[in-house]
Order: structure tokens, then C-alpha cells, then sequence
């Protein structure tokens, strides 16, 4: 399966408005979706499709705050990143971590990291920091100095 | 209720050659449950990036981790020149993945090193580290440094590999093929390394798959993922060689897979030195002027796995954004599957199995006040206190015999 072909399989099962294609080259793609459907995307790649989560990339940009989910098809080595625009003042999101346990870390740090709230994560404490750097302080952020 | 016992491995512990603090729950000689703490090494490397130039960020990367030095500038350089969409040349290609495949040996074979003196078995931790020398001699001849050899850059590698240099590395690697037959022997044939590591600390396909683990850890457990073949970079589609796979998910079975690794590593080598000679030399690098505004994703396969980086290019001559995944990240979480139900004296090969690179797995140094926030030291300040902390100890005559 080419990465065209991957896409249109992509965005034939989901609506138009859920998946907006903006980048989409060799081996790369990245589709914008609306955060509320994360969970049922990101389900389609990993039990269907058989795509494995790579990472997740936070962003602190003018637009909010931003995450780009990593998704690899080791079949023909193509990059499929989700790409997510949350709330400007309080980020959330629905974990992916009950569904497999790569993204328990990184969901972690970029709680930690950016204050993005990962709502039902089964364990959403401190990755790096714990018992050392203060709370509400998210050092990633744009604003921090 | 049966009475549990903590068995703290860490921070600072012999075994482990960084810090990190895995808290072993013990019901008698089996362990049943594991939490670690992290972030003894956090740098807050992908905050700085931001505000280093692409060239300097080439040299930051590399100090990520000292083992698999060059991975990281590897898979930075794929990131930007997906940016910038130049192709780099032929001699570029090669000569880039003759020094990822001469660091896979050499990581290789440190893990092995390492792996018999974890298990009390000194002589392979002796031998391992004896062959190792001679790959780190070949990386001072083509590169000026032993370890760190900032060779990557945009569009090219810093310094060519002169042809007067290829007769040393053929030379070298016949050598080391009959060192890793020896290595190999012994390992592979051990009854005592058997005893140890067979049935010890077994991950099933479901499990890598789970937790999304990669390289060596996740290919020892039947899940045939390797980054050079199936997204192909540098030279690798060019040369001949094979993914290295083992079923059985064991210690074991991951030794196996990085001793065979290192032929295949060996055999990449000599076929890239071959190609390299009739190439022109000294055609090496890409005057590139500037990184245009886009969004790269560059891997790169370091000798624990898959090296992830994304880059978010603004148009300006820093990252707006450097996201950083490496191998042990996604590697190290797996101890919570391969460490339960071990006994104790299982659980440091266990925890060992998956090469954990610690310095990778985080990326700082800042002292906070935990209540009120506030920044307690400045800089300058950490500095007075390191200036001080030096004079002390040179006054106590620490590091002189």
C-alpha cells in the first residue's frame, strides 16, 4: 500500500470535516483532524490498519497548542502524522494510553512539559521532574523564560 | 498478606553506568511490581535546539548520547534535508552509513561487554572492550575523535574518507569478523550463558507491539521492523545485507540478534568502502544557503532502535520546534512486562537486555523552589557554586594518587 493509497482509505472512512489532508508526499503525510475523534482514528490505525505509534510532538504555537501523533507502517516505512489543534487556554484531550502503552510516557511529559491534559490516562503523574520543579510552571510553554 | 520488600537499583548504583532509579517490589526472590523515577539527566535538550542555529544543533544532538553519537545528527540530517529536499551525493551517502554501521559495532559491542558483566561473566567484558578498541582507533583515524565525531552536517558530511584510508578499514574488519566468530563461540555456546539468559525476561510480539519498542528488543521478539530497509536512507539501499530476526524474545535471543548484527554491520562496510573508491573524491558536501519554511520527519536506525526526530522549520536559521524520540524511550518501558515474575538476580540482566540509554531517554539542570516556583539559582550563580565545588575538591586532592 502506497501512502496515496493509505490516505484515501483514510479519509474515505472518515468525513471530510473529521480529516483534512495538508501535507502529503513519499513515505510522508500529515492529516488534520478534530480533536474529539482522536480516539476512533487513532483505533482505526492501530487495531485495523496495523500502524505502530511512534511519539507524539507538542507545539506551543499562535494557534494554541498543537500535537502532531506519529504513526509509522513499517510495511512500506511511511510517516502518518494525526495533527491536533487544542484549546489555547486550558489544552485537553482524550489519552491514547488505554489503547497501547507507548503513548503513557510521552502523554505524561507533555503534561508535564506543556500542561496538556490528558483526560483518562491511567496514570498521569510527573515523568521527569517528580518532587522537584514546581507545579503550573510548563517550561515548554512559549511564555517561559 | 505477604509481607513485600523494596529493592531500590539507583540512582547511583554499580551496575548502572547513568543515573536512574528503579524501584524493585519483592515478594521474597521474585520481583512483582516496578516503578522507576527519571529525569536524572533531563536536559531540556529539544527547548534548546530552539535557539541554536541548524548547524549548531548538529553538535548538540550529537551530545545526546556518547554511545550511539552519530544517530541522532543521522536522523536530524534526513528531518532537514526533507526540508530543504535536496539529495545529497553518492559519497555522501556511503560515507554517512559507513560510520553508523562502524558505531553499531562498536555499541554492539559494548553491550555485550556489559551484558557478561552484569552477568558475572568477566572474561566477555574483558574481551568485548578489548575488540571494541580497534573500532574506536578506526573512528580517531577517519574522524579525529574516538567518540562524538561531528560528521554530519546539512547536505554532507564535514570530512571525507580519503581513499589512503580504506585499506586500514578493510584491514580492520576482516579482522574483527574472526574477533565477533570468537565472540560468538562463546556467547552463543555457554552453558553457564544459557543457564542465565534463556527463558529470562521474555517479551512476546504483543508486548513490542504494545509498547511500541523498536530495534534490536523489538526484532528479538519476532517483529521484523529495522528503519534502513523499510524506510531506506543514506546508502543502505544500495548495499546487500539483512535484518537480523530471533523468535524467542529472550535475553538470549537479543544477544543473538546484536551478534549477528555485527556481521551484517561489517559486511555494509566493506561493501560501502568498495563503492567509495571508485567515487570522486572529496565531493562530500552541498552548499546549502537556507532552510525553507516546512515540516521534516527524519529516522534513522541507532544500534537500540529506530532514532525519531520532527523538525518544524519557520524559515528562520533555527528549529521552531525539535521533537526527539529515541530508541530507549519506547525500550526501557517495556522492564514492566520483562522484569515481573523474574527473581531478583534476573532482573538486572532483564532490565539490561534492552541496552537502556538513559542520557537518550531524557534530554536539564534548573533548581526550582517547589512551592513557591520561584528560581532559587541563577546561571551565574550555578556556576560560583561549580567554581567552588572544583576548588574544594582540588584542595582535597581528589584525583591524584
Amino acid at each position: 500500500m502506497d501512502t496515496e493509497a493509505a490516505i484515501n482509505k483514510l479519509t474515505g472512512k472518515f468525513s471530510s470535516d473529521t480529516v483534512k489532508v495538508v501535507l502529503q508526499k513519499a513515505r510522508r503525510s500529515i492529516v488534520t483532524i478534530r480533536p474529539s475523534t482522536i480516539l476512533a482514528i487513532a483505533e482505526y490505525l492501530y487495531k485495523s490498519e496495523g500502524y505502530r505509534f511512534i511519539i507524539a510532538s507538542a507545539l506551543h504555537t499562535r494557534r494554541g497548542f498543537e500535537i502532531y501523533y506519529h504513526f509509522s507502517f513499517d510495511a512500506d516505512g511511511s510517516v502518518l502524522s494525526l495533527h491536533v489543534i487544542l484549546d489555547k487556554e486550558k489544552p485537553h484531550i482524550e489519552s491514547l494510553s488505554n489503547m497501547f502503552s507507548a503513548s503513557n510516557w510521552i502523554e505524561r511529559e507533555m503534561h508535564e512539559l506543556f500542561g496538556i491534559d490528558f483526560l483518562n490516562h491511567p496514570n498521569q503523574e510527573k515523568l521527569l521532574s517528580e518532587g522537584n520543579w514546581a507545579d503550573d510552571v510548563y517550561p515548554y510553554r512559549k511564555e517561559f523564560k | 498478606m505477604s509481607r513485600k520488600t523494596l529493592i531500590p537499583i539507583g540512582p547511583y548504583h554499580p551496575l548502572q553506568e547513568e543515573p536512574e532509579l528503579f524501584k524493585l517490589y519483592c515478594d521474597g526472590e521474585i520481583v512483582t511490581d516496578i516503578k522507576w523515577e527519571t529525569g536524572y539527566n533531563h536536559r531540556g535538550i529539544e527547548k534548546l535546539s530552539e535557539s541554536k542555529s541548524y548547524d549548531q544543533v548538529f553538535f548538540l544532538v550529537e551530545r545526546i548520547c556518547g554511545i550511539c553519537s552519530t544517530s541522532h545528527p543521522f536522523a536530524f540530517a534526513n528531518a532537514v534535508e526533507e526540508i530543504t529536499g535536496v539529495e545529497i551525493t553518492d559519497r555522501t551517502k556511503y560515507i554517512r552509513s559507513i560510520i553508523g554501521e562502524l558505531e553499531r559495532i562498536h555499541s554492539h559491542l559494548l553491550w555485550v561487554g556489559l551484558a557478561g558483566h552484569f552477568l558475572g561473566y568477566n572474561t566477555v567484558f574483558m574481551w568485548a572492550w578489548k575488540y571494541r578498541e580497534p573500532v574506536l582507533d578506526l573512528f580517531e583515524m577517519i574522524t579525529g575523535n574516538r567518540n562524538s565525531y561531528a560528521m554530519f552536517k546539512v547536505g554532507g558530511v564535514r570530512r571525507d574518507i580519503e581513499n589512503s584510508k580504506i585499506p586500514a578499514i578493510r584491514k580492520e574488519m576482516a579482522l574483527l569478523r574472526k574477533k565477533i566468530d570468537l565472540l560468538t563461540g562463546a556467547v552463543m555456546d555457554d552453558p553457564v550463558i544459557h543457564a542465565r539468559t534463556k527463558g529470562v525476561g521474555i517479551l512476546t510480539r504483543q508486548d513490542i507491539l504494545d509498547y511500541g519498542a523498536v530495534g534490536p528488543t523489538a526484532r528479538a521478539s519476532g517483529v521484523d521492523i529495522d528503519v534502513r530497509r523499510d524506510d531506506p536512507y543514506a546508502a543502505y539501499p544500495l548495499v546487500n545485507w539483512k535484518v537480523i530476526t530471533a523468535q524467542a524474545g529472550d535475553v538470549f535471543a537479543k544477544a543473538e540478534v546484536r551478534l549477528l548484527e555485527m556481521y551484517e554491520s561489517a559486511s555494509i562496510i566493506e561493501q560501502c568502502v568498495d563503492v567509495l573508491e571508485k567515487l570522486k573524491e572529496g565531493d562530500v558536501a552541498l552548499k546549502i544557503n537556507e532552510i525553507p519554511e516546512g515540516i521534516g520527519t527524519g529516522r534513522a536506525e541507532a544500534p537500540r532502535g529506530e532514532v525519531f526526530h520532527f523538525v518544524v522549520s519557520d524559515g528562520s536559521n533555527s528549529p521552531a520546534r525539535h521533537k526527539i524520540r529515541a530508541p530507549s524511550y519506547t525500550n526501557i518501558a517495556t522492564f514492566k512486562k520483562s522484569c515481573i515474575g523474574q527473581t531478583i538476580a534476573d532482573a538486572t540482566i532483564s532490565l539490561a537486555a534492552v541496552d537502556p540509554c538513559y542520557c537518550c531517554t531524557e534530554r536539564m539542570a534548573a533548581a526550582y523552589d517547589n512551592s513557591s516556583g520561584k528560581k532559587i539559582l541563577n546561571a551565574n550563580e550555578l556556576i560560583a557554586l561549580s567554581m567552588k565545588r572544583t576548588s574544594e575538591l582540588r584542595k582535597s586532592g581528589a584525583g591524584h594518587e
